[in-house]
């Protein structure tokens, strides 16, 4: 890891949050803009979350023997019901350990 | 000035709920950032320079899969993104400001400092001061974040790697969607957007299947909300 890529990834995020502000008078997205950008966490976040869970460490996808299918399964189950962030992470990890320390996954 | 203090007051009451489950994520930051031999300066300079917990684990995931600068950069903008939205909601509440405040407030305005400090503006539209609620707010997320930070280093060099702590990456940003878990259609884009990144994860060159599995996903809700807005 460099330093100058943590500060251009600041300068990146900063400029994401400063542009619109210092541009931008009054809030002129329309109606549809917003209802796409709505999107962006449900079309970004699923590429980082699928390939950790499907695929193993050399990258192949493992479909079985593959505790972290089961144990991601289980946290999207709790997160659906509980709808609690803490809830969700906790069910996840703990099943996660379950499977490989107790069953021996 | 006591109105500034109220108002700051305010602020920190107001966002102190929401930032309960920023502790864990703070801490498992940390917590990675050592399990992926980042090493404590660099890891909490990140927590001070970027200050966004999704870019900060984009950046060390993708860094650590050994991505180009150029992916990384890419897909910190694609993560960050969101944020436009929230910039251009806040600017007309802040387009008076002089630019040092519009600096400062952009550096900290984090996605529960907006949340709440929107809420605050729409209320309080005419009160001149109003955008130290807002500097309360993203402050206070700025500390927590930073001292989860610290936690997490710390927590990182003894934790043992056996653990398996890295699952932790996926978990947090899957908790991250649960509000949307209902939504019909924000689950399709979702399944879109895995699927290409987790066939693509091979054949996309340099390591850019995050990229161009959220624009191919974005595509897809683009489509979807257009027949919405036809049959309505």
């Amino acid at each position: 890891m460099q330093w100058s890529l943590i500060i251009y990834c600041g300068m990146i995020t900063f400029l994401t949050r400063f542009s619109m502000i210092a541009l931008l008078k009054k809030d002129t997205f329309n109606k549809k803009t917003k209802m796409i950008l709505s999107f962006v966490p449900s079309a970004i976040f699923p590429a980082i979350i699928f390939p950790l869970v499907f695929l193993d460490n050399s990258g192949d996808l493992n479909l079985e023997n593959n505790p972290k299918i089961l144990a991601a399964m289980f946290a999207v189950m709790i997160g659906y019901l509980s709808k609690n962030i803490y809830a969700t992470i906790f069910s996840g990890l703990i099943s996660y350990w379950i499977l490989i320390f107790l069953i021996g996954y | 000035m006591n109105n500034k203090l109220k108002i700051l007051i305010k602020g920190i009451l107001d966002v102190s709920p929401l930032m309960i489950p920023v502790v864990p994520f703070g801490i498992i930051f940390g917590v990675i950032g050592m399990d992926l031999g980042i090493g404590p300066y660099m890891t909490f300079g990140m927590s001070i320079i970027v200050f966004g917990g999704a870019s900060q684990i984009v950046l060390l995931q993708l860094f650590s899969g050994g991505a180009s600068s150029l992916v990384i950069l890419s897909s910190v903008g694609a993560v960050n993104s969101r944020h436009l939205l929230y910039g251009a909601v806040l600017s007309e509440h802040l387009s008076g400001l002089k630019l040092i405040w519009k600096i400062i407030l952009s550096y900290i305005m984090v996605d529960q400092a907006f949340a709440v400090s929107n809420n605050y503006f729409k209320k309080n539209k005419k009160n001149k001061n109003k955008h130290y609620h807002l500097l309360a707010t993203g402050f206070t997320c700025w500390i927590i974040w930073q001292i989860s930070t610290l936690i997490g280093i710390f927590l990182g060099s003894i934790i043992p790697e056996e653990l398996g702590l890295t699952f932790a990456i996926p978990i947090t940003f899957l908790a991250l969607l649960i509000n949307d878990f209902k939504k019909l259609n924000n689950v399709i884009v979702m399944l879109v957007s895995g699927t290409i990144a987790t066939l693509g994860y091979h054949l996309i060159p340099f390591k850019a299947y995050i990229i161009v599995a959220a624009l191919s996903a974005l595509l897809v809700a683009l489509f979807i909300t257009n027949i919405n807005s036809k049959k309505i």
